[in-house]
């Protein structure tokens, strides 16, 4: 039996803003100070009112624009009802049948090889707050559960996508450009331990059977929290589902939709007990807050203030410094700042082919032993271009070049890391290359004169005992440029 | 002299002259509260230590000659619907019993600003929902002109605490009429403004979309003062109009030429009390006298504003009362079973009935199957009902009516008849529904010594047009001049 | 004949605003609300076909604070009004699963 998988995926990303999306306490993240980051708004307390930030709008809708959406010239606020305790008004102030976004998309590459790319389809995108957080511990037999506000009210963006989806690890891959566009807005920080990225997923099959398309019900996997879980618990599921199907024959329609939750230690997503009443949210537009019309010149602003987008910059740094499909990806998906970095590199040596080298090997494995951000790595990318500028000129070969690099490295702390440091340890190791021939030929002679034997077989034809030489003559002339040393002895050998 | 029942300006004045001391002016009003209360029950909540305290900070300020703000060592009280730092803030309901908020409504702060002095908090109908005090948590407050009869609500705390001399000024708030039919029943003048025109932040809301703040005195010059005070934009209420607040005292003495007044067909029908009907028609006359024109005009839609608010604020009520769950404030049950268990009893345990009432009948509203057969059919018919005002207001400047189709009714009459009591608002809640602002004014007595309101309504921000409105007819009479005796 | 809610109809909507009634509760308001939505036909009357529907009272449009941090409240206010705290955080009964 085949079947075709259907994955669509809802996302909530919290916004970067300074303040909450209502009221003007901070937004920041802070599990362990609990309800600081509160005022009679964001409490819900009675006659608190709602004032909408403008900067959470302006970000959403930057957001939008990237995704591709229409922006709605008419959008307002609607409550949702429901109780929980981490949900102080009883509604949560959301945007129900007029988002201020719809009908986007966002492009992925399906396969890194051939390139070949596919388009998501986005539904939606709209704003609402955040819950706070409740926290039940079961140690030391308390019976009731803590609730912390300092998260209620963080303007969140549900983006909502369409069941584009046909696999884990295609959704993982949409998941991961979405992440990689929304930091490069600058729009989240996109943390999935703080909990500023946060993924829903809708899954479902379509069986293949006696020529038809036979769906099964849909099951939304709630609050997975890594892209390696994204992964995990679809594939779980559709494993799920198809065995459900084969022992039951259950299709959508026959039972109502089924909420789980994903129990990464057993790899098993796990049904959460159903509520006792079907949910109504009893939506209605929100009369305390104003509704919005968005100008064409707001948008027309924001459209141009948009950054380049992961995609397009991965075409043109394709295009401009020549490298592979494979290359670009690793940079551009390292982030903005990787990005920035590589090209003011490439820029500043003019061989992006030698940056792309050396960032995606040496900087990214320095990066990742020492648990660094490209922003907190203590050698600047004109430094780096300095150093690589040095090969092609001859001053030093590739290799002298990473003990440089490695020597700046483990300098410590002792102020920025200039280029003239290089030129100190260059002097300090003796690494320059010998570019003086003529003292490099006289080294070559004497070596030969050692050596008559492997000159003997040289000339027999055994091309090999050069290397013999070529060791010889480098360890002799510190710095010197193997390639160089290589043709010098063979045109000394052959005249001779 | 005695301060009991003299007006703002009279009190000013003394003050000013020195005659009275703003400590001693409180001193009279507490007493005063101290000596008829228990039978009249307007306040829920006095702070004597702290209202004298204040008083005398006001005093000393005069004594200095440093600047004073406008209401200056004036008591006012304040519905205890209106959150007051520190001070209990109870929305008459056991729901809120002990709630201190934590920070103080716009208003209050205005009030403070302008160095008014905050004597306490009075009574209303539960999260003032209801048209005759009766629905309180704690006690039922009695018509200072006859104490059998109601004041009218769910404002009828602080009618009655002006009605009864306590205080010159209140403030109320207004979803369906709740100043102006109480003002109508103790003989005040009640203004509800445009909506938007005084920021409801600290406001706890009944129905977010009509709730409105505003002012009672005993005549048109306290309630201009009071509003000029009160009235701004806040950008804490993004519901607030950013328009400039004109002096409605500035221009009070100055008759408007060439009034044209609107009279609506459809206010003079069955179901209206021939005295009250007497008394407006006496009200025309005065206009009438004073070079007014009088106009018919037609508000055809207005027979559906009963079910129409009925829809919407029960609606947004059951939305807006979500919130006490017994989590971060408000009553807890003390027997519970579960989470949701202890919701529900919360709730059960901390409303009475005419809230549990309107917020059932608003989650009906919103569930799902029936939003669109009632919520949204609701809005659709306020958009009517708006659209006939502005049709009006092409014709006419004012639209004059009655403010309730009766005079005071008697405690325990309506209460157990909610849609009789509900229709006894039909005259109000139009302007809510529009957003437009009304004022109701002294027009006369009943046969039995009840006093009977005129209302006006304007077309958004003419309060000062519906000020000078109401002061020509003021002073072209002397209804406003009579005080209750109070036994 | 006035419409009356049937007691399952009055529980339901119980439920949803999370209000427990007691059986009196359940039955005055089966038949009152049934009364009200009798009224509520009325509205049947009014063609409202193409009418914008009216949420807001005032035409106000595009109204936003700027993203500036102002204080909080300090966390003893925050608790104060709570029927049970920690000291630190809001303390309600264990929350199960579906809330
Ligand atoms: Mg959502
Ligand atoms: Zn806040």
């Amino acid at each position: 039996m085949d079947y075709t998988v259907v994955i669509g995926l809802e996302v909530h990303v919290q916004l970067q803003t300074q303040s909450k999306i209502f009221c003007g306490c901070s937004a920041a993240y802070n599990p362990t100070q609990p309800n600081v980051q509160t005022c009679p708004v964001c409490l819900g307390l009675p006659g608190a009112l709602p004032v909408m930030n403008r900067q959470a709008f302006e970000l959403a809708l930057k957001t939008a624009l990237a995704l591709n959406c229409e922006i709605a010239s008419y959008t307002k606020w609607d409550r949702k009802q429901y109780y929980y305790p981490d949900l102080p008004k009883g509604y949560q102030i959301s945007q129900y049948d007029c988002p201020f976004s719809k009908d986007g998309w966002l492009e992925i590459e399906m396969n890194a090889e051939t390139g070949e790319t596919r388009r998501i389809g986005i539904i939606r995108a709209h704003l609402e707050e955040d819950a706070g957080k409740n926290m039940h511990d079961e140690s030391g037999g308390k019976t009731d559960s803590q609730v912390d506000l300092n998260r209620a009210g963080t303007p969140l963006l549900e983006i909502v996508s369409q069941p584009d989806l046909r696999s884990a690890a295609e959704a993982r891959r949409y998941l991961e450009e979405l992440r990689l566009l929304l930091t490069y807005l600058n729009v989240s920080d996109c943390n999935m331990q703080e909990g500023s990225l946060r993924c829903d997923a809708n899954v479902n099959l379509h069986i293949h059977q006696d020529g038809k398309n036979i769906p099964t019900p849909i099951v939304e996997i709630k609050n997975l929290n890594s892209f390696r879980n994204v992964e995990l618990a679809i594939t779980c599921e559709i494993e799920r589902q198809f065995e459900d199907w084969k022992a039951t024959g259950r299709r959508l329609g026959d039972v109502p939709k089924e909420t789980r939750g994903f129990d990464a230690q057993r790899g098993v997503t796990v049904g959460q007990r159903g509520k006792e009443e079907a949910s109504d949210y009893r939506y209605f537009p929100d009369p305390d807050l104003a509704p919005v019309t968005v100008a064409d010149e707001l948008i027309e602003q924001l459209r141009s203030d948009l950054c380049e987008f992961p995609a397009d910059r991965r075409k043109r740094l394709a295009v401009t410094w020549q490298l592979s499909d494979y290359d670009v990806r690793v940079i551009v998906d390292q982030g903005r700042e990787f990005a920035d970095y590589f090209e003011a590199a490439a820029q500043a040596c003019g061989d992006g082919k030698q940056a792309c080298n050396w960032l995606t090997q040496d900087i990214l494995r320095e990066l990742n032993e020492r648990r660094l951000t490209i922003a907190q790595f203590p050698i600047r990318a004109e430094v780096l271009a300095n150093l690589l500028g040095r090969i092609p000129a001859r001053q030093i070969t590739n290799k002298s070049a990473r003990e440089v690099f490695l020597e700046l490295l483990n300098d410590g702390g002792a102020g920025p890391i200039t280029s003239s440091r290089i030129d100190e340890i260059i002097a300090a190791r003796g690494l320059a290359l010998v570019a003086d021939t003529g003292a490099l030929e006289q080294v070559i002679t004497a070596v030969i004169d050692k050596n008559p034997k492997a000159v003997a077989d040289f000339r027999g034809g055994k091309q090999a005992a050069v290397g013999a030489l070529i060791g010889q003559v480098m360890r002799e002339a510190k710095g010197a440029d193997a390639q160089v040393v290589r043709e010098l002895i063979i045109k000394a050998l052959q005249s001779g | 002299m005695s301060p009991i029942g003299a007006t703002t300006s009279e009190l000013l004045a003394h003050m000013e002259r020195g005659e009275f001391s703003s400590v001693a002016l409180c001193e009279a009003a507490f007493d005063r509260i101290a000596a008829c209360d228990d039978r009249v029950g307007a306040f829920l909540h006095v702070d004597r230590e702290a209202a004298l305290q204040q008083a005398a900070q006001v005093d000393d300020k005069r004594r200095r000659g440093a600047p004073l703000g406008r209401l200056a060592g004036l008591p006012v009280a304040v519905k205890d619907v209106i959150c007051t730092r520190g001070q209990p803030t109870t929305c008459a309901s056991k729901m809120l019993e002990g709630f201190t908020p934590p920070y103080d409504a716009h208003v209050v702060s205005k009030l403070r600003e302008a160095d008014a002095v905050i004597i306490g908090k009075t009574n209303l109908d539960e999260f003032a929902m209801g048209s005759s005090t009766e629905n309180s948590a704690y006690k039922t407050t009695r018509n200072p002109w006859n104490l059998a009869c109601t004041p009218g609500g769910s404002s009828g705390g602080s009618a009655a605490a002006v009605a009864a001399g306590m205080v010159p000024l209140s403030l109320g708030s207004d979803t369906g009429g709740s100043i102006r039919q109480p003002a109508g029943f103790c003989g005040l003048v009640g203004m509800k403004p445009t909506y938007g025109r005084i920021s409801r932040y600290g406001l706890i809301a009944y129905a977010s979309s009509l709730d409105q703040i505003g002012p009672f005195a005993h005549d048109v010059a306290g309630a201009a003062l009071l509003l000029e005070v009160l009235a701004g934009h806040d950008p804490r209420d993004s519901t607030s109009l950013p328009m400039p607040v004109p002096s409605y005292t500035a221009a009070l003495e100055e008759p408007l030429k060439g009034l044209k007044i609107g009279v609506a067909v459809e206010h003079f029908v069955a179901g209206l009390d021939r005295e009250v009907e007497a008394a407006v028609r006496q009200a025309l006359d005065v206009y009438r006298c004073l070079g007014a024109e009088i106009r018919e005009i037609s508000l055809p839609h207005s027979k559906y504003a009963v079910a129409v608010y009925y829809t919407i604020a029960p609606s947004e009520a059951s939305s807006n009362l979500a919130r006490y769950d017994g989590v971060h404030y408000g009553h807890r049950a003390a027997q519970f079973e579960n989470m949701i268990d202890m919701y529900c009893a919360s709730r059960g345990e901390g409303f009475g009935k005419e809230v549990k009432r309107r917020i059932m009948l608003g989650a009906y509203a919103l569930s799902a199957g029936y939003y669109d057969a009632y919520y949204l059919k609701g809005l659709k018919v306020r958009r009517l009902i708006r659209n006939d005002f502005d049709a009006a207001f092409a014709q006419c400047d004012l639209i004059a009516s009655p403010v309730a189709p009766t005079p005071a009714f008697k405690i325990g009459e309506l209460v157990n008849d909610p849609l009789a009591m509900y229709l006894s608002d039909i005259y109000t809640l139009s302007a809510n529904l529009a957003g437009l602002p009304g004022v109701s004014i002294p027009a006369g007595f009943s046969s039995g010594g009840l006093p009977i309101g005129l209302q006006l309504l304007g077309p958004p921000l003419a309060e000062d047009r519906l000020l000078r409105a109401a002061r020509m007819h003021e002073r072209a009479t002397d209804w406003h001049t009579r005080r209750p005796e109070v036994v | 004949m006035p419409t009356q809610l049937t007691p399952a109809e009055v529980q339901h909507v119980a439920m949803l605003a999370r209000l427990k009634l007691t059986p009196a509760e359940v039955a005055d308001f089966a038949s009152q609300l049934g009364r009200m939505l009798d009224y509520f036909q009325v509205l049947n009357e009014v063609d409202t076909e193409d009418v914008e529907p009216m949420s807001y009272a005032v035409e106000v449009r595009n109204v936003f604070r700027e993203d500036v941090v102002q204080p909080s409240l300090p966390r003893a206010e925050a608790l104060m009004n709570a029927p049970k705290t920690d000291g630190q955080c809001f303390l309600v009964p264990q929350i199960l699963d579906g809330g």
